[in-house]
């Protein structure tokens, strides 16, 4: 069994999650703090990927990274960057169809940090951005690990966008959800069996590993 | 001087002062529940900001409506001990001290003032209620505040810990000149017999 669509998968879900921990931190941040029709709007665009299928989102993303549409030219005239059929494509698209499982549950720890715990620290003399790294962070840690382990689990499990934007390239585009797909396709289902368990076994793992540091916590941690 | 005639609005409450509060002194506020006493602290310490009106340390303007001046809460120079204390839950103790003042002498001297120098390397989940209280009054002096704002500083102690704590505490202020605006159930609760009260009504 060829083992790098796993492999592919693996790099995947990493680079993804750690891209998204720098942009979803101060996301989730600025989004909890005072509400406006503003900042409603964009949260209602990070939260699409949630409920909209993915083969939708896939089919904007194919059409917006187009060598032949706007940003596309414009990506590739700039950064020599092609999107569509690439793994860096796969990277930009699985940042966006993955963007509410890092920002929620970061967001709602932010905001149900009390007020006072800002407040004692800004009456100390202490500027937001201190505020920020030495009290807020600190104190939303299981949150931050519980966004990232879902972000990397449903990065490693993402199918439909993948398969829009990415086709079906070996070693290139070809992660180990589309190799069970391929492999279904032509009757090989042993091979499809071996990167199911593998994947299963993964995800299994990763959910086991959440609820084991967790154990502490009153609220389930996927909550 | 501390000069404040604000307006804030409460719900469907104006919740209006308009007093004058002394420097160098302990001032009570005093009042039934719920007519605004730790608002009239949080609109102090800067982190409720009035409708209308303004507020004067001295010659110095902390607030002004009109003008649309609010001094910086990290400029006010005040201590804070809240209700619900407040305490970071990362941070130890001796760390909660050391996050107010880079002086490890000063943070000492407070740890034995509080009687909390065998606790020192303990989290806030790790001390009793009375612990917690008294490290939220040192973690508000560790800054040597100028204006020192307490909300039911003493609630969880009992009467001999409160007693000689507040014995500690009165040397303190008198050496660091500390204006003291307390809220509290307990009348006179510093036991300070030049100590000044406001009464807060509904206007």
């Amino acid at each position: 069994m060829d083992m790098e669509p796993i492999w592919l998968s693996i790099r995947l879900a990493i680079i993804t999650t750690v891209f998204l921990l720098f942009i979803g931190i101060p996301v989730a941040y600025w989004l909890s703090r005072k509400q406006n029709i503003f900042k409603l709007i964009i949260e209602g665009f990070i939260t699409m990927p949630l409920v909209l299928p993915p083969s939708v989102l896939g089919f904007y993303l194919l059409l917006a990274f187009s060598p032949k549409n706007g940003l596309g030219i414009w990506l590739h005239r700039n950064f020599d960057l092609q999107l569509v059929f690439s793994f860096k494509g796969l990277v930009m698209a699985s940042i966006i169809y993955s963007l509410p499982f890092m920002i929620s549950p970061i967001k709602a720890a932010f905001s149900h940090l009390p007020k006072s715990l800002s407040d004692a620290s800004y009456v100390m003399g202490k500027s937001k951005i201190q505020t920020f790294f030495y009290i807020l962070l600190p104190n939303i840690k299981p949150s931050i690990f519980t966004a990232s382990v879902l972000t990397f689990a449903h990065t490693l499990g993402e199918f439909g966008v993948v398969l829009m934007i990415g086709g079906n390239i070996p070693g290139e585009t070809k992660v180990a959800s589309i190799a069970i797909y391929d492999a279904v396709e032509t009757m090989d289902y042993g091979s499809a069996n071996s990167y199911a368990l593998i994947l299963f076994a993964i995800t299994f793992i990763i959910v086991i590993g959440v609820f084991v540091l967790n154990r502490n916590a009153v609220k389930n941690p996927f909550e | 001087m501390i000069k404040i005639d604000v307006v804030k609005k409460i719900g469907n409450f104006d919740f209006k002062v308009n007093t004058t509060l002394q420097l160098n002194s302990t001032t009570q506020i005093t009042g039934p529940s719920g007519i605004g006493k730790t608002t009239l602290l949080k609109i102090l310490a800067g982190f409720i900001q009035p409708d209308l009106g303004t507020i004067l340390v001295n010659s110095d303007v902390w607030f002004d409506k009109e003008k649309k001046i609010s001094k910086k809460v990290q400029e006010r120079q005040i201590g804070f001990v809240f209700q619900d204390y407040a305490l970071f839950p990362n941070l130890t103790v001796k760390e909660h001290l050391k996050y107010g003042t880079s002086d490890l002498k000063y943070v000492d001297d407070l740890l034995e003032l509080g009687e909390m120098t065998h606790f020192e390397n303990r989290l806030p989940k790790q001390l009793s209620g009375g612990q917690q209280q008294r490290l939220a009054m040192l973690r508000a002096l560790s800054t040597r505040p100028k204006l020192l704002l307490l909300d039911e500083p003493f609630a969880a102690l009992d009467t001999e810990l409160k007693k000689r704590f507040i014995t500690q505490l009165k040397h303190l202020f008198v050496e660091q000149k500390t204006t003291i605006i307390i809220v509290s159930h307990q009348e006179n609760e510093l036991g300070d017999d030049n100590a000044l009260e406001f009464k807060l009504t509904n206007q």
